[in-house]
């Protein structure tokens, strides 16, 4: 309402200043240009950073080709770069990442909207926030010194006693591998998740669960059959955000996964993400193709994460703009 | 139907305690980490920790004053570099964005920030460190204020839409220009709030390590320019922690506790000044 009229104002006094022959406020115009060269700057950085990373990736693209991505031969001496090995151990990894942090955060986001008490909703919601405050850089210190050895020593130790049929839980305990890095993405990724599910659950219409409430359900029946089914896609759209950034992090699980391109069915062996090969080889690659190899798979890390990206926005977005016959 | 009605009772009480026990479980990492970071690196706090260079291999002592100053070095920049464009873009968006051009900034600072910062890191080696030849402070301030920028321009837009119409309109009304309506009025108001937003994305470059790794790189003495490679925190910590020595390790985990301190202090007050604005009004 009252934007409706602030706008004809302003406009009306400029018409009638340019009637008078005064000039329209230079000033407007000078800052309304450098906030809008700001604007630009953010659109064009985005753009130059995919340029940049194509052009520093074409002489590898031109040397290996579709190999680059289908080749498991790693071997910078010999001109040979497959990355299967990375992108495996980064699919795998995050995976494992999402199948530990995907209830745990729904767990989080439903009992923070859904079931505490109010006194306890903000500071419960400020430590699960804190957890995505602490530097990633820590959570590897933390995973070297603490994690790992609790793993190596207890829990690989029972999982290959109890669980050691499966492939996945086969072979030498050595605590940093796959099961450390998967267990280290997840922390890291359930603060994302859970977050943006509670804005989710939070844009579901009060008069949904009240109706459900009414109609004689049960906090979980009336959460199973109208509040999630609402939210479902905004739900998706936090999964998406969360495995966006489990694929893209660096420090923590280059500290914790062991480094080594290798696939392997067990969770117990080392692998290697594409994030951290990049993080350990750069500063020390020669020539074209190497340092061309290694932006390669940065561009596509960017690519993947860009799309990821997008997809979950429109999700996350389209909760939120409910269809209207839904609106209380 | 009393059986019924029982099991039903006892299917919502156990998803309850399912929840209840999720939270905690995801809380409980958090704890570990602040009791380690705190017992192990407590002991590594002394005098020489905050004002001597870090000693080579074999010798102990030692501190790690040139990775505080580079850090703070850091920092500096990219609130330079970020803060600045980062407000005004969002000044664009809320005053002036309501075209499709608007959109696509919207659209691309979102994206922006799920970029993987490790290639963020790629990009500002092209751009900088193979121009000038050389790592320095100014690639890795530059790569912190990329990572800056979206955070800094959503929640500047954000703030500027919470504050009420009637201002712009009263400024306005007095014959102000719109600029300095913008300027000493609608931003003024908003600036609690944009300052709380801009002290959660300094907490988070921070702590920042991959993009430093290849654009400030590391440095073992003083830092003497701008355009040195220069020493940070985070960048010392994954050094030492990724060695094989235990003195290293220990200074690891002080330094993590200095860090992680910045961090915790900034969130902390961040949250404290959004609750009394919010209390005061």
């Amino acid at each position: 309402m009252t934007s409706r009229t602030a706008a004809p104002l302003t406009r009306r006094r400029s018409r009638l200043m340019a009637l008078l022959g005064a000039e329209v406020n230079a000033g407007d115009l000078v800052f309304r240009g450098v906030a809008a060269l700001f604007a630009i700057t953010i659109v064009l950085v985005l753009g130059a950073m995919a340029i940049q990373m194509w052009v520093a990736a074409r002489p590898s693209i031109a040397h290996s080709g579709w190999r680059f991505i289908v080749g498991r031969d790693w071997d910078p001496v010999r001109d040979s770069f497959g990355a299967l090995p990375f992108i495996y151990g980064t699919l795998v990894s995050s995976l494992l990442a999402l199948g530990i942090a995907v209830p745990v955060s729904l767990g989080v986001a439903v009992f923070l909207t859904e079931l505490a008490p109010p006194w306890l909703r903000s500071p419960v919601s400020f430590l699960v926030e804190l957890l995505a405050a602490v530097p990633s850089v820590i959570y590897g210190l933390w995973g070297i010194f603490a994690l790992a050895p609790f793993l190596r020593n207890h829990l690989e130790p029972f999982l290959g006693k109890t669980l050691g049929f499966l492939p996945l839980f086969q072979g030498p305990h050595q605590g940093f591998g796959m099961l450390a890095g998967g267990i280290i993405l997840a922390i890291m990724i359930t603060p994302t998740i859970s977050s943006v599910s509670r804005e989710v659950l939070r844009a579901v219409p009060e008069t949904l669960r009240e109706g459900a409430l009414a109609l004689g359900c049960t906090r979980w029946e009336a959460l199973r059959h109208t509040i999630l089914p609402y939210a479902r896609s905004g739900i998706v759209g936090a999964i998406i955000l969360g495995l966006g950034r489990a694929l893209g992090e660096t420090m923590a699980i280059t500290m914790v996964i062991g480094n080594r391109a290798d696939i392997s069915a067990s969770l117990f062996a080392p692998g290697y993400t594409m994030a951290s090969v990049i993080a350990n080889e750069f500063t020390e690659a020669t020539g074209d193709i190497y340092l061309g190899a290694l932006a390669e798979i940065g561009l596509l890390l960017f690519a993947v994460t860009l799309i990821l990206n997008v997809v979950a926005r429109l999700l996350v977005w389209r909760v939120g703009r409910a269809p209207e016959g839904a609106r209380g | 139907m009393k059986e019924r009605y029982l099991q039903r009772k006892l299917v919502d009480a156990a998803v309850r305690g399912l929840c209840l026990l999720a939270t905690v479980a995801a809380l409980i990492p958090l704890g570990l980490v602040l009791f380690y970071v705190t017992s192990r690196g407590i002991g590594g706090l002394d005098w020489a920790f905050f004002t001597e260079l870090p000693k080579p291999v074999g010798e102990t002592g030692g501190g790690m004053a040139n990775a505080l100053l580079g850090t703070l070095e850091l920092v500096g920049l990219a609130c330079l570099f970020g803060i600045p464009p980062g407000v005004l873009a969002g000044v664009y968006l809320a005053e002036f964005g309501k075209h499709r051009f608007a959109k696509l900034v919207r659209f691309s600072a979102d994206v922006m920030s799920g970029v993987p910062s490790i290639t963020i890191g790629i990009f500002v080696y092209t751009l900088i460190v193979l121009r000038t030849k050389s790592f320095s402070a100014y690639a890795g301030g530059v790569a912190l204020a990329v990572l800056m920028l979206p955070t800094v321009t959503r929640t500047t837009e954000e703030l500027l839409r919470l504050v009420p119409e009637a201002l712009r309109e009263a400024a306005l009304g007095l014959g102000v220009p719109k600029w300095r309506a913008t300027l000493s009025v609608v931003l003024r108001t908003a600036a609690p709030g944009i300052a709380t937003g801009i002290m959660l994305a300094i907490a988070r470059v921070a702590g920042e390590t991959a993009p430093l790794l290849f654009t400030a790189f590391n440095n073992a003495f003083w830092p003497t320019g701008l355009a040195q490679p220069t020493a940070s925190l985070p960048v010392q910590i994954y050094t030492y922690a990724v060695s094989p020595y235990d003195d290293w390790h220990q200074k690891a985990w002080a330094a993590a506790l200095v860090l992680i301190g910045m961090v915790l202090v900034l969130n902390v007050s961040a949250r404290v000044l959004v609750r009394h604005r919010v209390r005061s009004r």
